[in-house]
C-alpha cells in the first residue's frame, strides 16, 4: 500500500514511463527552427530598448532609477530666444544617451519611469555582438531601434477614456456640462447593447456630446461606434 | 569467392546498420522528448549527420596521454569493435542466408561477447585517469554480473532446441516458445542491455559522476570507434534475441522473405532500446548488482528448470 492507499501493482510506474515516452513520440515536437524561421513573438517581448530622442527632456529619470546604473546621459543647456518674449529660455539638449546592455537586466523601470514616453520596448533580440564594447549602444542606434517599436495596442473599447480625450469632450461640451461630458463616450458604448435589441429606444437620447461642434473629439465618438455596424439604421426605420 | 562475398556483405551491413541505428536514435530520441533531433546534415532531416560526425572525428587529434600506456591503450578500441563483427558474422538472417555456419555458434557468440570486458578494463586502466579507472572497474563488475544471466537465459534456448548452431535453433523454434522461453527472452534481453552498457545500464560511463568513465580520455578516430562499437552493440543484442528467442527468419513467407523479418524483428528490439533509454534514468550500481543476482540470475535459472521439465515431458 502506498501513502495515499493505493495497491501499487509491481513495475506499473515502469510502464507508465514507457507509455509517456511513447506518447510524446507520437506528438508534434515543440521544436522552433529558429535562425531558419524567425519566431513569432508576442507584441510585448522584451528585446532591446529604443530610444525617441525628440521626446527626452533629460529628466534624469531612467538613469537614476536604473538598478544597473548601465544609462549614460549628458547633456547641456541651450538659450531659446522667443521672440516678444521677455526673457530667453533654457531648453536641455542631450548630448549622449547610452545604454549598456551587457549590464542592462531588462527590468524595464527606465521605461515604465519615464514620464514622456521617449523609451521603448521593442521585440528586437537579434543584437548579439563578438565584442562586449560594442554592446553600449549609443543613441543613434537607441534611435534607429524606433522603428522596431510595435504600435500601441488599441483602446480598449469598454475602458475609461484617456486624459486628453475627455478633456477635449469637455471642452466640446462647454462651461457647465462638464460631468455629462466626462460621461460621454461609456454611455455611447453603453447605448450598443440597447441598441442591438429589437425593442430599443432609439439611440439618440444616449448621446449629450451631440450638441458640440463637430470638428471637436472626434476620437471617442469613432470608437464608440465602431462595434455597432447595422442596427442603427434599423432602429431608425 | 562466395566466402569473400559473404564476408563483405557482412562488412557493409557492420557498417551501415549502426548507422541506420544510431540516426534512428538521435531521431526516436528527439522526439520522445518533444525535439526534432540533427536538421541540418543531408538535405532530408539530418539524415547525413551520423557520417558527417564520422567525418569530425576524423579530423580530430589523436591524443595519447602522457602517462597513458600507449599500446593497451590505442588497442583498446579496436577490441571493444572487433568481437562485434565476429558475432555479425555468425548470425543467420534468412534460411541458409549466415556468413558462417558453424556448429557450436552460440557457444562462439556467447564466449565472443565476453571479451567486452576485456576492452573496458584496457581502456579504463591504460588512460592513467582516476575517472576512466573508476567507469573501468563498475564496468567490470557489471559485465561479470550481467554475463552469467546472458548465458544462463541463452543456454535455456539451446536446449529447448536441442542444438548450439544459431541457424539450428531458428529451425527448431515454434511459435509457442514466445511464451515457454519468455522468461529467458526477458532475462536475455535485460542483461544484453547490460553488456552493451547501454542506459540504464550505463554506470561505467557515466558522465553526470565519472566524465565518461572509461572513454574520458579518448578522442578522435578511437572514440569514434567506440561510439560505433555500442551502436553496433544494439544491433547485436537485437539480432541475438531476434534469433534465440523471437524465431529469426519465421513469419508469413519465410522462405521468400525471411531475411525481411529478421530485419524487422531487428529494427523492432532496436526500437526498443532506444526507447528503455529515454524513459529510465541511470541505475545506481548498488540497484545495478541487486536486479542482476536477486532477480535476473534466479529467474534464469528457474527458467532452466522450467525448460528441463518441458523439454522431458514432450
Amino acid at each position: 500500500m502506498s501513502d495515499n492507499g493505493e495497491r501499487i501493482v509491481p513495475g506499473k510506474g515502469l510502464l507508465d514511463g514507457l507509455a509517456v515516452t511513447l506518447k510524446t513520440l507520437t506528438r508534434r515536437s515543440t521544436t522552433q527552427q529558429y535562425p531558419d524561421v524567425q519566431p513569432d513573438l508576442p507584441p510585448r517581448s522584451r528585446g532591446v530598448i529604443a530610444l525617441s530622442e525628440e521626446n527626452c527632456t533629460v529628466c534624469m529619470l531612467c538613469a537614476r532609477e536604473c538598478p544597473d546604473w548601465c544609462i549614460y546621459i549628458d547633456s547641456h543647456k541651450e538659450e531659446v530666444v522667443v521672440p516678444g518674449a521677455a526673457r530667453a529660455r533654457q531648453r536641455n539638449v542631450l548630448d549622449r544617451f547610452d545604454i549598456d546592455f551587457s549590464l542592462c537586466m531588462y527590468c524595464g523601470i527606465c521605461i515604465e519611469v519615464c514620464p514622456f514616453d521617449a523609451l521603448h520596448w521593442t521585440p528586437e533580440f537579434e543584437y548579439a555582438e563578438t565584442d562586449v564594447l560594442d554592446l553600449l549602444h549609443d543613441k543613434n542606434r537607441l534611435g534607429e531601434w524606433m522603428r522596431t517599436v510595435p504600435p500601441p495596442p488599441a483602446h480598449d473599447v469598454l475602458g475609461e477614456p484617456s486624459k486628453e480625450e475627455a478633456t477635449a469632450a469637455r471642452k466640446a461640451a462647454g462651461p457647465g456640462a462638464a460631468t455629462a461630458a466626462k460621461t460621454a463616450r461609456p454611455a455611447a458604448v453603453r447605448a450598443t447593447p440597447r441598441t442591438t435589441a429589437p425593442a430599443a429606444a432609439p439611440p439618440a437620447p444616449a448621446r449629450p456630446a451631440e450638441p458640440r461642434p463637430s470638428a471637436e473629439a472626434p476620437a471617442p465618438e469613432a470608437k464608440a461606434e465602431a462595434p455597432k455596424p447595422d442596427p442603427r439604421p434599423e432602429a431608425d426605420q | 569467392m562466395e566466402l569473400l562475398i559473404r564476408v563483405l556483405a557482412v562488412l557493409a551491413g557492420f557498417l551501415v546498420l549502426p548507422l541506420v541505428v544510431g540516426q534512428a536514435e538521435h531521431k526516436v530520441m528527439a522526439h520522445m522528448q518533444g525535439r526534432v533531433g540533427p536538421m541540418y546534415a543531408g538535405a532530408f532531416h539530418g539524415w547525413a549527420q551520423l557520417i558527417a560526425d564520422g567525418v569530425k572525428f576524423v579530423q580530430k587529434e589523436d591524443i595519447t596521454p602522457r602517462d597513458a600506456d600507449r599500446t593497451v591503450f590505442r588497442l583498446a578500441p579496436l577490441v571493444a569493435l572487433f568481437p562485434y563483427l565476429v558475432v555479425v558474422m555468425t548470425i543467420p538472417i534468412g534460411p541458409g542466408l549466415v556468413a558462417q555456419s558453424l556448429d557450436i555458434g552460440l557457444f562462439l557468440v556467447l564466449a565472443v561477447l565476453g571479451i567486452g570486458v576485456v576492452a573496458v578494463l584496457m581502456s579504463a586502466w591504460a588512460s592513467a585517469n582516476k575517472y576512466s579507472l573508476l567507469g573501468g572497474v563498475r564496468g567490470a563488475a557489471q559485465l561479470l554480473g550481467y554475463e552469467l544471466p546472458l548465458v544462463l537465459a541463452a543456454a535455456s534456448v539451446a536446449m529447448a532446441a536441442g542444438t548450439l548452431s544459431l541457424p539450428g535453433i531458428v529451425e527448431a523454434w515454434q511459435p509457442w516458445w514466445l511464451i515457454w522461453q519468455a522468461p529467458a527472452a526477458l532475462v536475455f534481453f535485460i542483461s544484453g542491455l547490460a553488456e552493451i552498457r547501454r542506459p540504464p545500464f550505463d554506470m561505467p560511463i557515466a558522465d553526470s559522476e565519472l566524465v565518461f568513465g572509461y572513454m574520458t580520455e579518448y578522442t578522435g578516430l578511437r572514440f569514434a570507434f567506440f561510439l560505433l562499437a555500442e551502436y553496433v552493440g544494439i544491433v547485436v543484442i537485437a539480432a541475438l534475441t531476434t534469433v534465440l528467442f523471437l524465431g529469426g527468419w519465421h513469419g508469413p513467407m519465410e522462405d521468400q522473405l525471411g531475411w525481411l523479418w529478421t530485419f524487422l524483428k531487428i529494427g523492432v528490439l532496436s526500437f526498443v532500446i532506444i526507447w528503455l533509454r529515454v524513459t529510465y534514468p541511470r541505475m545506481r550500481e548498488d540497484q545495478l548488482q541487486r536486479l542482476c543476482w536477486l532477480i535476473l540470475v534466479p529467474v534464469a535459472l528457474a527458467q532452466l528448470v522450467l525448460t528441463v521439465a518441458v523439454k522431458s515431458l514432450l
